[in-house]
């Protein structure tokens, strides 16, 4: 069954001084429980797509459904992971992660132990006490996810979450994405500018022209899972990434 | 051990210069009515005390400044919070505030007087006038300075409007208001003593006054010397409240650091 079915979808950004055509004509469809990664170059508007699915900016043309009703507006039942790990430095790790419990008021009883056991799902037990200052910025990201997941959504939107992380972590965080992944089957819409990132984790791999955004491809990746990171060397991956990196050569465009 | 002879050096540098005050004093024979030397205000002091005068005035004054920064700041405060929550507010109301905040507020003292006349009320009104700014100031750049990041992520929660504002515009606007009100209690005792200057029945500033024509030098000396006590043990009141509450702010650990080396 499809999750979610994008139609037509475009947006212009209007200002004072002219108006940016940010996405055209978008359409795909997303099943339920799929891990949909896209890539496109900076600027192509993939935050755009984002926000609008997530329901905090209307498109200006076509229509986004959510299990057949169009969104209109923000949606309870969406979980939104940024670039940025977006804490509250007021608020504990534990306060942060219920954050969406208390804004819908589902109850901290309820959710004290899905909290917990989130945690321990991200490697972050007994961090709960913390406060985001003391966390480094991979533990933020985890925090982050965690928040996203607390309220039981039916899909994940992530925005280059581990864009700001170094080399290192950032490989740690998508086998951990990937491991959160599989134990839950979220349905998952990533936005990244890493191919080989999008390769690793995904499903499929939507990939975009520059502006005005469209999709240009859709591949299906077939690697089997869990994937390890050795995968990456694996000669069935190889060509996933390269046939990807070919479509953006091909437009003129340095690879991201 | 370096902390123990840092202080030892401290009392021993602040001995030393009394001690060449007075010596100056007493050497180049300078009258009292121009410059006393610190025994002579020393004496003042125990004086005040002893007659009970000075407890008397500086209730009065502290009293003053209490109520008029409580009363100053909780109207700036909300003041404020209605003219960044709400653009008609804003709009009727902001170009007042421009035009009042240039003025130098202490200028209206007199006015005051003539208005409330020379008893309590008309000085808790002029300090609350000067708290008034910097809270009103400070608690509307804070509501409006939210980062977008975080708006969004409110809105993608499907937050309220009132949501947001206490679960996020509030709290990201408390290292401002805590820094207005930490100029606030500054501006409120300058602002009591102004208004005791003008005209009232009692305060440390109408004593100033009141020495200063009986040209007792030495008596002002020692209200001088109470004054800027007050003012540092209120401004410590405000920094541990301030520490309370931005236990979670970055820049209040930088402060922290800064002071730890000071002090
Ligand atoms: N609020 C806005 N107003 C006007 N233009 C915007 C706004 N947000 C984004 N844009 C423009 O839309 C284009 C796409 O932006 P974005 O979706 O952030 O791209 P990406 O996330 O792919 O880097 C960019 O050219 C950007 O300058
Ligand atoms: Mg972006």
């Amino acid at each position: 069954m499809e999750v979610i079915a994008v139609k037509e979808l475009s947006k212009l950004y209007s200002s004072r001084d002219g108006s940016v055509h940010a996405l055209q004509e978008i359409n795909f469809k997303v099943s339920e429980g799929e891990f949909i990664a896209v890539v496109g170059p900076s600027g192509c508007g993939k935050s755009t797509l984002l926000k609008i699915l997530a329901g905090i900016l209307p498109p200006s043309n076509g229509e986004v459904r959510l299990r057949g009703t169009p969104i209109t507006g923000p949606r309870r039942d969406i979980g939104v992971v940024f670039q940025s790990p977006v804490l509250f430095p007021w608020r504990s790790v534990l306060d942060n992660v219920l954050l969406p419990v208390d804004v819908q008021r589902l109850g901290r009883d309820g959710h004290l132990k899905v909290a917990m056991d989130l945690l321990n799902l991200v490697g972050l037990d007994g961090f709960e006490r913390r406060y985001p200052w003391e966390l480094s910025g991979g533990m933020q990201q985890r925090v982050a996810i965690t928040r996203a997941l607390i309220h039981d959504p039916a899909m994940l939107l992530m925005d280059e979450p581990f864009g700001a992380l170094d080399a290192m972590t950032r490989e740690q965080m998508n086998l951990e994405l990937q491991r959160i992944w599989l134990e839950r089957r979220k349905t998952v819409i990533f936005i990244t500018h890493s191919i080989p990132e999008a390769v690793f984790l995904a499903d499929r791999v939507l990939v975009m022209t520059p502006r005005p955004g469209c999709i240009m491809d859709d591949v299906q990746v077939k690697i089997p899972r869990p994937r390890a990171l050795e995968a990456m060397n694996f000669p069935e991956f190889a060509p996933y990434v390269h046939s990807i990196r070919g479509r953006f050569n091909a437009k003129g465009m340095i690879d991201a | 051990m370096k902390r123990f002879w840092n202080v030892a050096l401290t009392i021993l540098l602040f001995c030393s210069s009394i001690l060449a005050w007075e010596l100056i004093v007493r050497a180049f024979e300078i009258p009292t009515f121009i410059f006393p030397a610190p025994s002579k205000v020393a004496m003042a002091l125990w004086r005040g005390f002893a007659s009970g005068l000075y407890q008397k005035h500086l209730y009065y004054t502290l009293l003053e400044t209490v109520l008029g920064f409580l009363l100053g700041s909780a109207l700036g405060f909300f003041l404020g919070t209605a003219v960044a929550l709400n653009r008609y507010v804003e709009y009727f109301f902001y170009p007042y505030i421009v035009m009042f905040q240039s003025l130098p507020k202490v200028a209206l003292a007199p006015l005051i007087v003539v208005w409330f006349g020379l008893g309590l009320k008309s000085q808790v009104i002029n300090t609350a006038l000067v708290a008034f700014f910097p809270l009103l100031v400070n608690t509307m750049v804070g509501l409006k300075s939210a980062d977008e990041d975080r708006m969004n992520l409110m809105r993608s929660l499907a937050a309220s409007e009132n949501q947001i504002f206490w679960m996020l515009r509030l709290p990201n606007a408390l290292p401002f208001v805590m820094a207005g009100l930490d100029v606030a209690m500054i501006f409120a005792l300058i602002g009591a003593i102004v208004a005791e200057f003008v005209g009232a029945r009692a305060g440390l500033g109408m004593l100033i006054q009141s020495m200063n024509f009986n040209m007792d030098v030495s008596g002002q000396f020692s209200v001088l010397l109470i004054l800027s006590i007050v003012g540092l043990l209120l401004n410590r009141c405000i920094l541990l409240i301030r520490r309370r509450v931005l236990f979670w702010d970055p820049s209040e650990k930088e402060r922290l650091e800064r002071e730890r080396i000071v002090l």
